[in-house]
């Protein structure tokens, strides 16, 4: 039956673009499909460990800026010392920026999961503060507020064949729901084995955990750098489909959409990233006809302490236990698993 | 030296106000537990109310000032009773992402009313600065400055020397204990959060008037607060107190001498580094209020 059910999805999902010809719908498909990328990726983080990163957007932007730069090259000047890099391909773009994001969640999973709680939320708020400031200011390197433009879009060169370039909507909604399944695929392989069961049962009870030998420091740090190095994969998918980029992509708001999707869909379920992504990705658009992006922020501040304090584990857990309650075989093993998250 | 001498009175003038909204965010989370992300709202607020009492009403500036910081302390335990008392038994993660939802709501708000055009507020003080030997500061810093110490002087004379301080010590101990002695705790958890939110109030009041008042002005206020807390340590009033001088002696001579470009991003930096080294803050005794 779920077998059935997942076929069914893939279907729909490979058959969108040819029967959606609004070009419109298509571009916030994309970008919700990366934004989905980013949330799932959070979701390891805040739904699996139970750690509330709130800098994610950091990890992200890294990705996008490192992407971006090795592929349009940059000349700088390091203590007097010309530093010239020409032109990469972008996937090499791709590959270093998503190794960049991973380091950089290295060093503040190393850093931070020392401190818990509310000095690792505002570590993680204050790296992010700190990333969108040298953007700003290191105008040499990243244009600062004129952004960085031009950016080419993804292509696959296959020797001998020819080469593929991503310019059209089709070709980069394809580019994104592959990239997407791909990172549901690596989460779900971490969360169900071993390492995802380790992660649980830290955040269920640590001390526990602990005495059980559980390496606390080494799950959480590899946790951390498994989810900024998909954010990064998702930040770099971004600048190669937007083609623009500016130092506001790190500001706190698209942290805030990222924790609102994961926490609306479900924390710490497979399916919650992309239930929460889906409806704040096309909620903007839908609001966006009748209000002023002001009035979808406050739309969106209000939705988010209304999740929390009314459904606070969030849509797919209450569904799933919704379908279990009204079936006769009411003890399914994912129910269990939802009751435990 | 002289632009050294210069970049320390500066420091002094703006290290005041920073203490005030490090000791209102440092009280809320000592007694509450709560990360208050609205604190930077609460201090746009009150930069806000200056603008519409004193150069839209053509109110006395001085009294603009204690109205704005009036209506602070009632919108912060406004925000007590609706947002925080429900969820006062759920997790710290719960109050987080209720208060950063509150937040959004109070930052665009500002922005529906107000618009994205920066405002300066009117004060009564004449231009000159005054000349102190090499150095010299404009009158409307130096009330800022007293202004300040006062309001610092004040609410330390609250937490130490009146009955409803004591209360709020107590709570900060141990909230069951304090119950059981007859401390109403609904009536602390209201006033540690208006008398928080007073202070950030007063704080953007103040230094409103000194540059300029924009819908954005919280966010980077909210940040620096968070920087001044935890070089005190979480909770700890003296450590906010001396937190806030550091983070604007730090920030002076960093864009005096470093780059004014990174001014902003120095508090980050020394939350990162006070994290690293000393992640209880680098004033803590045992942890307790005052």
């Amino acid at each position: 039956m779920r077998r059935w059910l997942a076929g069914g999805w893939l279907l729909l999902l490979l058959s969108v673009p040819l029967w959606m010809h609004d070009q419109y719908l298509l571009h916030v498909l994309i970008v919700t499909g990366i934004f989905i990328i980013a949330a799932m990726s959070l979701n390891l983080l805040l739904g699996y460990t139970g750690q509330l990163s709130l800098g994610h957007v950091a990890f992200f932007g890294i990705g996008a800026y490192t992407s971006a730069l090795v592929s349009l090259g940059f000349e700088i000047d390091i203590f007097g010392y010309p530093v010239v890099h020409e032109p990469w391909p972008e996937l090499a773009g791709f590959a270093i920026g998503t190794a960049l994001a991973g380091l950089c969640g290295y060093a503040i999973g190393r850093l931070s999961f020392k401190v818990r709680g509310a000095y690792f939320v505002i570590v993680t708020i204050s790296f992010a503060e700190v990333m969108r400031l040298v953007a700003l200011n290191w105008v040499e390197l990243t244009q600062g507020p004129a952004a960085l433009t031009n950016i080419s879009p993804f292509k696959f060169a296959f020797p001998g064949i020819g080469s593929f370039t991503f310019w059209s909507k089709t070709s980069n909604y394809y580019l994104v729901l592959g990239s997407a399944l791909l990172a549901y695929a690596i989460i779900k392989r971490i969360v169900e084995s071993r390492i995802g069961r380790a992660m649980i049962a830290l955040k269920e009870n640590e001390p526990l955990a602990l005495s059980l030998g559980i390496d606390v420091t080494r799950y959480l740090v590899l946790a951390a750098v498994v989810s900024a190095a998909l954010a990064g994969a998702a930040g770099s998918l971004y600048a190669h489909y937007i083609r623009i980029i500016d130092p506001s992509i790190f500001l706190f708001i698209y942290t805030v959409t990222m924790v609102i999707m994961v926490i609306t869909g479900g924390k710490g379920t497979l399916a919650g990233p992309v239930v929460g992504g889906v409806i704040f990705g096309f909620l903007p658009v839908i609001v966006r006809s009748f209000a002023a992006p002001e009035l979808q922020w406050i739309l969106y501040g209000a939705l988010m302490i209304a999740i929390v304090v009314l459904l606070p584990e969030g849509i797919v857990p209450a569904v799933e236990r919704w379908i279990a309650n009204r079936g006769p075989n009411s003890a399914r093993p994912s129910d269990v698993l939802a009751d435990h998250s | 030296m002289n632009e050294l001498l210069q970049h320390v009175l500066n420091a002094i003038v703006l290290g005041g106000t920073y203490a005030l909204l490090g000791i209102g965010l440092t009280l809320i989370f000592g007694i509450m537990r709560v990360v208050n992300f609205t604190h930077g709202e609460l201090y746009a607020f009150g930069g806000y109310g200056m603008y519409l009492l004193g150069s839209m009403l053509g109110l006395n500036f001085f009294l603009a000032l204690a109205f704005a910081i009036a209506a602070g302390f009632l919108l912060g335990v406004l925000i007590e009773f609706v947002l925080l008392r429900p969820v006062r038994a759920a997790d710290i993660d719960t109050t987080m992402l209720v208060m950063i939802g509150a937040w959004i709501i109070m930052q665009n708000t500002e922005l529906l009313a107000w618009g994205g055009v920066a405002k300066s507020v009117a004060t009564p003080f004449p231009e000159t600065p005054l000349a102190m030997g090499p150095v010299s500061v404009s009158p409307l810093r130096v009330f800022v400055l007293a202004a300040a110490t006062l309001l610092i002087l004040a609410t330390y004379l609250l937490i130490h020397r009146s009955r409803l301080g004591m209360a709020m010590r107590a709570t900060f101990q141990d909230r069951e204990v304090a119950a059981l002695m007859g401390v109403n705790i609904n009536g602390i958890h209201a006033a540690t959060f208006g008398i928080g939110s007073a202070l950030a109030a007063a704080a953007g009041a103040l230094l409103g008037p000194v540059f300029l008042v924009t819908p954005s002005m919280g966010d980077l206020a909210a940040l620096k607060a968070f920087a001044i807390v935890i070089l005190g340590g979480l909770g700890n009033v003296t450590g906010a107190t001396l937190g806030g001088f550091i983070l604007a002696f730090a920030e002076e001579i960093g864009a005096g001498y470093v780059s004014s470009g990174y001014r902003d991003a120095i508090g980050f930096l020394i939350i990162i580094l006070v994290l690293l080294i000393r992640p209880t803050g680098l004033f803590v005794r045992a942890e307790r209020v005052g």
